[in-house]
């Protein structure tokens, strides 16, 4: 394959390398930034240059097909760039995208991300690792499980302790409930965003049915902190079974009058089929993963390629779409639904019995009882609650799939309690990437559609 | 456990007692994942030999900042500086993963961007930059992503000033 080596320096025209320096030019202090430099910038000058930015790296465009790109370019005063957001009903949270129209054509785009920032990572630092996950699981607020974990794998790597088999499925059954509830979450905004309106209530119907079944065993709708470093933090209430078995009962006719309601209403595949396309080679250079890579045909699921927790020992479908666009990835994530459930019934009947946490003392808290009649059990509790444990020095990196694609986590410790740095790859940030792309030459409303077909959750964007 | 299956790629990886290396770049293990540690130098050249070798995608890239804890463990022959960037690859039909740890010296904290083989890692580099002030040479738009336009600092060095903003109604006496 062909390979473009540093477009920006030799292979690119003099002229554009000037245009683009003119205005963002490469900060020497880097204490300062210029103003309004984050947004996107009028047509007329910097054309050339955004454009190479947008199609050349993505495309692997030779100069030739660049150039012929920037020819096509209409003038300055035949385009207006209008602000979509910070706080429109449809941008998912609070994400601003700038659009350079003409007539109802946009020919760019920019999200603007960072208003939801907390810095999540830097509080990282400060948390011991027993309470990272009260932090973690507040970035995907839609699938909070998984971030916890991703971040519990990475501390149970970095402590090279194995938890028992049955917080393992517990742990599966849980995200992949986590999962369905999620992708029913997507369901009713993506309808909501379309138009679909009476779609955006069933999906928030179902969703808090999956809910109700996360708050019987976490004790919280959402923000579990359940999944915790050696474990989960308690184990399946008595009646559990019934919960999964109600819920599994229940989706399946629901789901098919999904499928009545959407895919055989032929105003909703109009809106959908065709819009925003993208090819398998453009998301593996932009990075992105989740249903958006499999929407194209790609075959690529970390939970059967690169299995954690249990997954190679369960049987379950990777879905993928053909064409990559936005009514493929809502396809497959209607599916996905179908499959996770799949895998919860397997959860189901294979769940162990055994313990629910590792039983190492410097690790898990004891249980309440014991700290009544043990001193051991006592100081254990009053260390692992004020200093917390101590984690081995070294570095690791653990990625599970995640409903929007691949979470990682990557820890480094320095040997005390808390993360020396604590990063997590978030999906949604890296998946948002491609709305540029995604955008060009749609129609302004289909704008709306293709942010929902990527289904964002800006707490994980900006962490 | 993710990477069971990067094991296969190791197999054809000779295993000698001197320094480890693939690609012609170092290479060490951290439980079981396979990390190279290229100089900076080395960076532009490693990235386009394992695009080529079918690391197709950039997973990740973040920095670290390492200003209280010179004595990691690296090879023999990489001097520890400041700064870490920490890259991470995928191949996807060898189902391998690499991860890269550059090492950025604080008086000079410049690396070349990845961006013309890697067009994924626009954002992940300016969150870098925003957070670490780590400048990539080469980078189309170069700009603050998470903070401010006008902010100053980089709020995920261990230096910066976690305090420096007082917080609102702080230490405000209670309302009974």
């Amino acid at each position: 394959m062909t390979l473009v080596v540093s477009r920006f320096s030799s292979r690119v025209p003099r002229r554009i390398v000037d245009l683009m320096t003119a205005t963002h030019e490469l900060p020497t202090n880097v204490d300062q930034t210029s103003e309004s430099a984050q947004e996107l910038t009028s047509a007329g000058v910097v054309a050339a240059g955004e454009r190479l930015r947008e199609l050349g790296a993505v495309l692997r465009l030779s100069e030739n097909d660049a150039l012929h790109a920037e020819r096509e370019y209409v003038s300055d005063d035949e385009t207006m760039i209008i602000n979509m957001g910070p706080q429109h009903p449809s941008t998912h949270g609070v994400l601003r995208l700038m659009l350079e129209l003409q007539g109802e054509t946009v020919l760019r785009c920019k999200p603007i991300i960072g208003y939801l920032h907390t810095g999540m990572e830097r509080t990282g630092e400060e948390l011991t690792y027993l309470q990272g996950p009260t932090n973690v699981t507040r970035m995907d607020y839609a699938a909070p499980l998984f971030t916890e974990l991703a971040f519990s794998l990475t501390v149970e790597k970095l402590l090279e302790i194995e938890v028992p088999e049955r917080a393992i499925w517990i742990r599966m059954l849980m995200t992949e409930m986590n999962r369905i509830s999620s992708h029913l979450l997507f369901m009713a905004t993506n309808g909501m965003d379309i138009g679909a309106v009476s779609m955006m209530l069933y999906g928030w119907r179902e969703r808090e049915e999956a809910l109700r079944f996360l708050q019987e065993v976490t004790g919280l709708r959402m923000n579990h902190n359940y999944i915790r470093p050696g474990g989960v933090a308690a184990d399946l209430p008595d009646g559990w079974r019934d919960g999964v078995l109600r819920l599994l009962d229940m989706l399946p006719p629901r789901l098919a009058e999904y499928d009545t309601l959407m895919n055989q209403q032929p105003i909703w595949r109009e809106r959908l089929q065709g819009v925003g396309a993208i090819t398998a080679e453009e998301c593996l250079a932009l990075g992105v993963t989740g249903p958006m890579l499999r929407s194209t045909g790609y075959d690529w699921d970390l939970r059967r390629d690169m299995p954690y927790l249990a997954f190679d020992q369960i049987e379950f479908d990777v879905v993928v779409g053909s064409y990559g666009d936005c009514f493929d990835r809502y396809a497959i994530r209607l599916a996905e639904i179908h499959e996770s459930m799949k895998i919860v019934r397997q959860c189901l009947e294979k769940m162990p019995k055994g313990d629910y946490r590792i039983q190492d003392k410097k690790v898990t808290p004891p249980p309440r009882a014991r700290i009544d009649e043990s001193m051991e059990a006592l100081i254990h509790h009053f260390k692992i609650f004020t200093e917390g444990f101590k984690v081995p020095e070294g570095e690791a990196y653990v990625a599970i799939e995640s409903p929007r694609g691949e979470l990682g986590c990557y820890i480094v410790s320095d040997g005390s309690s808390k993360p020396y740095r604590m990063h997590v790859r978030a999906p949604s940030f890296v998946n948002l990437q491609s709305l540029p792309h995604l955008m060009q030459g749609s129609l302004v409303a289909d704008a709306v559609a293709i942010i929902s077909s990527v289904d964002p959750i800006l707490g994980e964007v900006d962490r | 456990m993710t990477d069971v299956d990067a094991q296969d790629g190791e197999a054809d990886i000779p295993i000698e007692v001197a320094p480890e290396t693939l690609f012609g770049v170092l290479l060490t293990r951290s439980h079981e994942q396979l990390v190279l540690h290229p100089t900076r130098d080395e960076y532009a050249g490693l990235l386009a030999t394992l695009q080529a070798d079918g690391y197709h995608s950039i997973i990740d890239l973040c920095g670290v900042d390492y200003l209280t804890n010179f004595s990691r463990e690296l090879p023999p022959g990489i001097t520890p500086e400041r700064f870490e960037v920490v890259v991470n690859l995928i191949n996807h039909r060898e189902h391998a993963r690499l991860r890269l740890r550059v090492q950025i010296s604080e008086s000079d904290p410049v690396l070349p961007t990845a961006f013309g083989l890697y067009a994924g890692s626009e954002a992940m580099e300016r969150e870098t930059f925003d957070m670490f002030g780590i400048a990539f040479d080469g980078h189309p738009d170069l700009t603050r992503i998470l903070m401010p336009e006008d902010w100053i600092g980089h709020p995920l060095r261990k230096d910066y000033d976690i305090g420096r903003i007082p917080v609102q109604f702080k230490g405000a006496p209670a309302n009974r």
